[in-house]
């Protein structure tokens, strides 16, 4: 038989009675409004004052005014402990009060009854009285119900179960715990610890990030990633932490998770995007199932303010970079101007609107695979705005026209892009078929512009340099060079709601391996 | 008290962040008397010594309803809107 968890409780007196004595102990957890409670409290009574020298009978009461109430109103004797704090209920797992617990001297369990069977109670009082050698107290049995179901015990009350989860010794929370005096305001002391990005956070109190947790079925202490600038350990725990400060939903976690693993790869570089002066940021785009089951937005207004999924996946993500990572604006990130990207900026494609193939079908997934991609963007959404093209090349030359703004018009092989096409633009370019492939083509087609104009002049000095310029053939200057290096730079996704005509585009940062590639990662808790 | 979770790397200990100290007293000084017996003989002393070294300022004098318990909210209020700086006489 198991050994029962031992425990020291007093009573209202101050009493103190310890589990386990040196004698056997009965033990029954009560609460003063169970009604059942109520009808069995005068059989401990009577079991204490028959058996008490050889028996410790010990009444665990749940609340604190409640136990006084049992008291008063049965006379009672025995000795009614306070676990108002329902540490000891919740330490032997009860769900029901009253439940009874019998136990030998050594602490080991002999019996459990729950809730109220005359039968089963009479037989224990006469076993109790054949072990003692004692006469058994005298009850009218046949005055009592022959069964009474119990109450649920309040330890297992959804409002305290989680606290109680929380505080209890197997806790999955080892994060540092930080005690707020209750004369200080959480909302200041947050402010003051610097953990904010500058707006309010909901306080990561241990019930709260145990139910984030409850959004994942990873391991709290799994680390997911090591984060850049100060190589912090990202458990899935202080994600958690950060998603709760964020203000998400725990169903929200398995895409903050993945959206953290995918920005800390080698590929995508989260260090050097948060460094630059330039003032880089993710981008995150979701796709796949999940977008609906979270509510994301896609459509009117999918990149602006609120939606809670969108708006609070994207600022966990930032929140974690900051408090996890260290990447604190003044310290490691130095951004000349900053954006408000930097808060978040999280949003969802709409597929279904989209007659090409979704953004991480083209990037190697299943339709129905859950996805997260991380693109670094330095400006954006920056507006085309074309209201006027009536044919897919009309409407592509103008996106092209539009794109050759990111860094400077001169700028050319410099950067990526992720544009993101609204309804009625798809509409104008599937008009004439266009596929994603035909819109590249007619936007590096557009933008391609002789050597002889990228170079450093009196107007401007960015742009290949005079030096370099004057080592070139006249046919080498006349060659023409697309804005971006690869068709492969141009990200496609389709966003927007189903009325204006008006596209936009995330210009990126440094591009390839001494810069930030997009990194798409399968959110594995999606369903 | 409110308990939350530490959501950093915890490579730094939690502070809690005092108001910055001015180079200069001037203004308006409180002197918190905690209501301990012969508190208002220290506060005395501290009071002409203050004076003399930073003339032009001004000393309030408030005292706690008893040393026993934390500075009522109210008082707490009415040192912070009148005045620059406190001192407090804690303990024996």
């Amino acid at each position: 038989m198991k050994v029962l968890p031992a425990f020291l409780l007093e009573d209202a007196a101050g009493e103190a009675s310890s589990f386990p004595s040196e004698r056997p102990s009965l033990i029954c957890f009560v609460k003063e409004d169970c009604p059942t409670c109520n009808e069995i409290v005068p059989l401990l009574e009577a079991f204490h004052r028959a058996f008490g020298d050889r028996l410790a009978v010990l009444v665990p009461g749940q609340t604190a005014d409640g136990n006084a109430l049992l008291i008063e109103r049965h006379e009672l004797t025995v000795p009614v402990l306070d676990d108002s704090r329902l540490k000891v209920s919740f330490a032997y797992d009860i769900d029901t009060v009253p439940t009874i617990f019998m136990a030998a001297a050594d602490g080991r369990e002999e019996q459990m009854l729950v809730g109220f069977v005359r039968s089963e109670w009479q037989a224990l009082a006469e076993a109790l009285a054949a072990r003692f050698g004692v006469p058994a107290p005298a009850i009218d049995w046949s005055a009592l119900p022959e069964w009474r179901p119990g109450c649920g015990s309040k330890s297992v009350d959804p409002l305290i179960a989680d606290r109680l989860r929380a505080e209890s010794e197997n806790s999955p929370l080892r994060a540092r715990r930080i005690e707020i005096a209750s004369q200080d305001d959480p909302f200041e002391f947050m402010f003051d610890q610097g953990f904010s990005d500058g707006l309010p956070l909901v306080p990561p109190t241990p019930e709260r990030v145990l139910r984030m947790l409850a959004g994942t079925r990873r391991d709290p202490q799994e680390v997911i990633a090591m984060m850049p600038p100060n190589m912090g350990e990202a458990t899935v725990e202080k994600v958690a932490i950060n998603a709760v400060m964020a203000g998400c939903r725990p169903e929200y976690l398995p895409v903050v998770l993945t959206a953290v693993e995918a920005i800390c790869t080698d590929a995508y570089n989260i260090n050097g995007v948060m460094a630059p002066t330039m003032g880089a940021s993710p981008v995150i785009v979701v796709n796949g199932p999940i977008r609906h089951r979270l509510g994301m937005n896609m459509k009117l207004g999918a990149l602006g303010q609120g939606n809670r999924a969108n708006a609070t996946i994207g600022r966990a993500v930032r929140l974690a970079v900051r408090n996890i990572g260290g990447a604190v604006p003044g310290g490691t990130e130095r951004s000349t101007l900053g954006n408000p990207m930097k808060f978040t900026m999280c949003f969802a494609e709409w597929e279904e609107r989209n007659p090409w193939q979704p953004l991480h079908v083209e990037r190697g997934f299943a339709p129905e695979d859950s996805v997260v991609s991380v693109f670094t963007m330095t400006s954006g959404p920056v507006l085309m705005v074309d209201q006027d093209s009536r044919t897919a090349a009309q409407l592509g030359g103008s996106l092209g026209l539009c794109l050759e703004s990111a860094f400077h018009p001169k700028a050319h092989y410099a950067t990526d892009v992720l544009m993101v096409v609204c309804p009625e633009h798809v509409d104008t370019l599937m008009r004439d078929n266009y596929s994603k492939a035909d819109l590249r083509a007619r936007i590096q087609e557009v933008t391609a512009r002789p050597i002889r104009e990228l170079v450093a002049d009196g107007r401007s000095a960015v742009g290949f340099k005079e030096a370099v310029a004057a080592q070139m053939s006249a046919e080498e200057l006349d060659r023409r060079l697309p804005k971006f290096r690869q068709d492969s730079d141009i990200h496609i996704v389709v966003a927007g709601s189903e009325a204006g005509k008006f596209s936009g585009a995330f210009h990126g940062w440094a591009t390839g391996e001494i810069g930030s590639q997009p990194v798409s990662r399968k959110i594995e808790e999606a369903d | 008290m409110t308990i939350i979770m530490d959501p950093t790397n915890e490579r730094v200990p939690v502070t809690r962040q005092i108001t910055p100290r001015p180079a200069s007293i001037t203004g308006t000084v409180a002197f918190l008397d905690i209501a301990k017996p012969r508190g208002n003989v220290l506060l005395d002393r501290l009071e002409t010594l203050l004076k003399d070294r930073a003339p032009g300022i001004v000393v309030r004098r408030y005292s706690k309803p008893t040393f026993t318990k934390p500075a009522p909210e109210s008082l707490r209020q009415q040192i912070r809107a009148e005045a620059d700086f406190v001192i407090e006489g804690l303990a024996d």
